[in-house]
């Protein structure tokens, strides 16, 4: 019994100093996990998951790290992570500028997701949101400088909605008008495929994580003329008819072009000579 | 260049301040110095791709061109490029850039199915010249044939043409711009008596509506579109009208898009002829006295082979024109009603008769613009014809703003394959073979035997893969071109041709093309600023570069190959002795004594080019045989212009366009023309002539009535789609230079078949899958795309053919406009299924 007692004990001293020993590990464990974790919730800025991760706290707690998206994945845009990256072990994620997302209409990397980490609902590949375009250096787009380039534009999946061109006079040679794009965060998936074929040495447009792309207007402001639109009226009665003191063959137009010269139906002169004088003393013509 | 904006800006303001204060400030000097630029010699050149004629400043450092700028003081593109431009300095450096002669060879010896191997140019030229000789005394001139380029210099292509015609005696010359702007030369010669177009691209800037007939030139003329573009935006109440088989991205920016059925362009164009007639808007004056009213032969087949069941069906021949009356012509018009156009073309009423009005509208500047939608067209000539009639009717032309604008795809077919003649039937300056008068003029100004240019048109291009075919042909070179890839039903047509074991294959390119891989010889060649050059682009502007690197290894330019090979013949063994006797002095002579030693070519002794700013130029030519060989060259050929039979082709003196950014022809002492057959901006109209269409003796130009005809090919049952092949913005023609770039290679790597979503559906197709595109001639297999940037309607399917590893040319149907010869890319049928 001494013996045993002894042993026990030893043993019950061991096991205490080991449990606190394990304990601390333990903690230490722990507390180098949640470092850990929320390292890697901040996930680098070029790392872009699969389509219907959702957040990406949401997205790690599901994940369980089986490699099946990736399996499925035939252009073998998804990878996964290995533990010396900065993304979570064992999660998937690809890198626009080497292998975008091709969008496959069918999805099956979501389709092999056994956990719902990738989100089921997502039926439609237009819907899928991972990451937003941002042409982040206007200063070497070669699209702002006013080449011809828009290759960003002609491979976007979505183009027209997700990467429209908006032409703008170009004042500098004066007649070659400049093709600005732009991207609409209300189409764009965040597939990468204009990152991938900027053909710029560093991608002048990126993919990123839409907590890094988007800015948010403040709560108390809205646009106007979306409310408006939205409305399909304006939000207030109807402004009332406004007057103008105006000379003879001007014309005030209220909401639209402003001071007009009105156009008479047969002859560019008034009947009253003095209304031609008088504007052309003005300096009118 | 580290060089942000800012300082570029503060950089460049200080320089204008001290400029205007006449001062030279030292930083900023030390500024640019900064960038490393410093040491780089800049010099001009126009780009190497489309038929815009951008204009770039080429960088040259350690004898390689390691930069390139958009030219800030080119009219054309005011420092800007195309995606293709900006890549411009890569395209030399492609790393399997072919720099030895490379025979096909067995046991030391040629062998037709032996592996290439490199061989001296010496040992080139010898088995080269020994199946020429061969040929000649087994067959004649006919059996040997030369497939050029609308890429070659002008020079190049001067230096061939006289080599084939007045060398060999054998007019089987034509280049690529057969597939490509022969319709469009038909029509300017049967309209006008002169080819190429009266108005300049200033006419982007002064329209005020513009009407795109079958050109995607946002992506194929992209710095052209960049200017109607600003035009758009600036000019109040300017409209774009985009007519096409397809959606594009110039649907963008059009305010009436319109998408029709393939072949029925002829009858909206018909339709707004009748419109301009019935609503009495037509410039009474003006057709009174500038214009005749024709008919032409109808049902006139497809160009197809002569026992194609198409070809025996036909009923009329030829393109011969008879008068007809305005009456006349209003008849025939009437059947196009607008209810008939739309039905027959599915676009909507309203938008056709938007269409219609814009043209008929006289307050109205109308500038149309047209490329491979009205060219490759299996009748090309007529629909070219079309527009003219329209334009001609309101007397919109040869004024700025109202131009119909005929715009090329590359950078020579206007300076080198039109200008210089380098067609089967051609002659520079506009002068043909079948004339006598013609032939006569060129042979005295080559100082030869009258009688020795033959009469008979040799083969085109289409006729030439044919001719390859049935042995006919035997002895062939192909320059600069890529006609694999290019031709159409290159299964039936194209490759037997050049396996045919009869022939002799000589392929020269930069680059192991789908083309070199069929030859039998492969000929190393300099390409761009490898050598001094010359381009002509579609707003008749030639511009001029100098030599600025060295070609990689034994790689040497086209001039130089024909000339060198020239020397491999006495007049003796390729001249009958009834010919030489009239000009015995020629006896044992070489042609390159007779042709290029002839007291013109080399008359300008060997100097030192050099630039304003003193910096020195190799001219590898000029060394090699003595004298300033592209000058006496150029000099020889403006003899076409200055004193041939067609007036209105004057070019400027050599010289002048080295400091020249390019000068739009005719020249005449030093003044440029914008603007043809109107007096004040022509200066071969006399005062009080208004209007003189001085091409045609009796200075009026043709209306030519042809109607609605169906194409060769429609889709039926089994091959339920129709099939239109074009580019893509970031590829070049064939992709042998810009597929080498690999960042336009990332940006558009393999080609698509563009189709509908639905078409995609209902043959089980999902976008990105792999499919196959069957017609009767062959098929491809490639990734379906229902997105992007084109949207075909449902029932087309829109393949780019620039890639090497996707032939759609193996699907293509070489169906032909019987005028022009050539080929419709645009309309086969073909099924799209499950690979």
């Amino acid at each position: 019994m001494i013996s045993m007692q002894h042993k026990q004990g030893v043993n019950r001293r061991r096991f205490l100093a080991d449990s606190t020993r394990l304990a601390s590990g333990m903690l230490l464990f722990a507390l180098g996990l949640g470092l850990y974790a929320r390292k890697v919730e901040s996930l680098p800025a070029i790392a872009l998951r699969p389509p219907g991760a959702g957040g990406e706290k949401d997205f790690l707690g599901a994940c369980i790290r089986c490699g099946l998206c990736v399996r499925d994945c035939p252009y073998d845009t998804l990878k996964l992570a290995t533990p010396e990256e900065d993304v979570a072990s064992g999660t998937p994620w690809f890198e626009a500028r080497k292998i975008p997302c091709e969008m496959c209409e069918d999805i099956p990397c979501v389709k092999a997701c056994p956990t719902g980490a990738l989100d089921k609902t997502l039926l439609d590949i237009d819907e899928a949101r991972m990451g937003l375009a941002v042409l982040m250096d206007q200063e070497t787009c070669l699209n702002y400088l006013g080449l011809r380039c828009d290759v960003c534009y002609r491979v976007c999946p979505l183009i027209g909605k997700a990467i429209t061109l908006e032409p703008q006079h170009n004042p500098r040679s004066g007649k070659h008008a400049l093709f600005i794009p732009v991207v609409h965060s209300e189409a764009c998936t965040g597939c990468g495929k204009c990152e991938h074929a900027c053909v710029l040495d560093e991608a002048a447009i990126k993919v990123l994580p839409e907590r890094l792309a988007k800015g948010v207007l403040g709560r108390h402001y809205r646009l106007g003329w979306e409310e408006k639109e939205k409305a399909g009226h304006s939000l207030v009665a109807p402004d009332t008819e406004h007057r103008f003191n105006l000379p003879g063959q001007m014309k005030y137009d209220y909401e639209g072009e402003g001071l007009m010269r009105k156009q008479p139906a047969d002859s560019p002169f008034s009947d009253n000579p003095l209304d031609t004088l008088n504007q052309r003393a003005g300096g009118g013509s | 260049m580290k060089i942000t904006r800012r300082d570029f800006i503060k950089t460049n303001a200080i320089a204008a301040t001290a400029a205007a204060a006449g001062v030279t400030l030292p930083g900023v000097k030390q500024a640019l110095a900064k960038s490393g630029d410093m040491k780089i010699r800049w010099d001009k050149a126009p780009c190497r791709f489309c038929g815009t004629g951008c204009s770039v400043l080429v960088g040259t450092k350690d004898g390689r061109v390691v930069a390139t700028q958009g030219d800030p003081d080119a009219p054309v593109n005011r420092g800007l490029n195309c995606i293709k431009g900006y890549f411009l300095s890569k395209i030399m450096y492609g790393k399997d850039r072919l720099t030895k002669p490379l025979l096909r060879m067995k046991n030391g010896k040629y062998d037709k199915n032996g592996d290439f191997t490199p061989i001296s140019w010496d040992k080139a030229f010898d088995i080269m010249a020994e199946k020429w000789k061969e040929t000649l005394k087994k067959k004649g001139p006919t059996a040997v044939g030369m497939f050029g380029s609308g890429q070659w210099t002008v020079w190049e292509g001067y230096a061939a043409s006289k080599l084939m015609k007045a060398g060999f005696r054998s007019n089987n010359i034509d280049p690529n711009a057969r597939h490509c702007m022969a319709s469009a030369v038909g029509a300017f010669m049967r309209g006008f008596g002169s080819d190429e177009p009266m108005g300049c691209y200033d006419d982007l800037e002064h329209a005020d509506v513009f009407v795109l007939w079958g050109s995607n030139m946002a992506e194929m003329h992209p710095i052209l579109w960049s200017r109607l573009s600003d035009t758009r935006l600036t000019k109040e109440g300017c409209e774009v009208h985009v007519l096409s088989t397809y959606k594009h991205r110039c649907f963008d920016l059009a305010d009436n898009g319109m998408v029709f059925v393939p072949q029925t362009d002829l009858a909206i164009l018909n339709f707004i002829a009748n419109y301009i007639i019935q609503n009495k808007a037509y410039d009474k004056a003006f057709i009174d006295k500038h214009v005749n009213f024709t008919k032409t032969p109808t049902d006139i087949g497809y160009g197809l082979r002569p026992d194609h069941p198409l070809e025996k069906k036909k009923t009329g021949k030829g393109g011969k024109l008879s008068k007809i009356s305005f009456d006349e012509y209003a008849k025939s018009v009437s059947k196009y009603t607008l209810e008939y156009a739309s039905e027959l073309s599915g676009v909507p009423q309203e938008q056709l008769l938007r269409l219609a009005k814009v043209y008929a509208d006289p307050k109205k500047k109308v500038a149309s613009y047209w490329t491979m939608g009205f060219n490759q067209h299996t009748r090309g000539v007529w629909v070219n014809g079309l527009l003219y009639n329209v334009h001609l009717l309101m007397g919109k032309i040869s004024e700025p703003g109202n131009s119909p604008f005929s715009l090329t795809g590359q950078p020579s077919a206007c300076g080198t394959a039109r200008e210089v003649g380098t067609f089967a039937h051609r002659l520079p300056a506009d002068l043909v073979v079948k004339k006598k008068a013609h032939r006569d003029f060129a042979e005295k100004i080559w100082k030869l035997p009258e009688g020795l240019i033959p009469a008979k048109p040799g083969y085109h291009a289409v006729l030439q893969n044919r001719m390859l075919k049935d042995g006919k042909l035997n002895a062939y070179w192909v320059m600069c071109n890529n006609n694999m890839q290019a031709a159409a039903n290159m299964n039936e047509e194209t490759y037997p041709g050049y396996r045919n074991p009869e022939n002799f294959i000589v392929v020269s390119d930069p680059y192991p093309t789908v083309t070199a891989q069929a030859a039998d010889l492969i000929l190393p060649t300099a390409m761009w600023t490898e050598k001094e050059g010359a381009y002509g682009n579609a707003e008749r502007r030639t511009q001029f570069w100098r030599q600025q690197v060295k070609a990689p290894g034994e790689a040497k330019s086209d001039l130089w190959q024909l000339m060198e090979f020239s020397k491999r013949f006495k007049a003796e063994e390729v001249w009958p002795a009834e010919l030489l006797a009239k000009k015995p002095e020629y006896r044992g002579k070489t042609l390159y004594a007779i042709l290029f030693e002839n007291g013109q070519v080399n008359k300008y002794p060997k100097q030192q080019v050099t630039d304003g700013a003193g910096n020195v130029y190799d001219n590898d030519e000029m060394e090699h045989f003595g004298f300033y060989v592209q000058k006496g060259l150029f000099e020889e050929y403006r003899l076409f212009g200055t004193q041939g039979p067609k007036k209105g082709h004057d070019l400027g003196e050599f010289d002048a366009y080295h400091k020249a950014r390019g000068m739009r022809w005719p020249v005449v002492n030093g003044k440029e023309t914008l603007w043809r057959y109107r007096e004040g901006y022509d200066p071969f109209v006399k005062k009080g002539e208004g209007v003189k269409f001085y091409g045609k003796k009796d200075g009026r130009a043709n209306i030519i009535f042809a109607p609605y005809e169906p194409p060769a090919e429609s889709p039926d049952n089994e091959y339920d789609l129709w099939l239109s092949t074009g580019r893509v913005l970031e590829h070049w023609h064939s992709g042998s230079m810009t597929r080498r770039v690999p960042e336009l290679y990332r940006a558009f790597p393999d080609a698509v078949v563009f189709m509908h979503p639905n078409d995609a559906k209902k043959r089980g197709l999902r976008r990105g899958m792999v499919a196959k595109l069957i017609s009767r001639r062959g098929e491809i297999t490639l990734r379906v795309e229902t997105r992007g940037r084109n949207r075909p309607p449902e029932g087309l399917v829109f393949v780019p053919w620039f890639d090497a590893g996707r032939l759609v040319n193996k699907v293509t149907l070489d169906a032909t406009d019987p005028l022009s010869k050539e080929t419709d890319y645009k309309k086969c049928a073909v099924k799209v299924i499950k690979a």
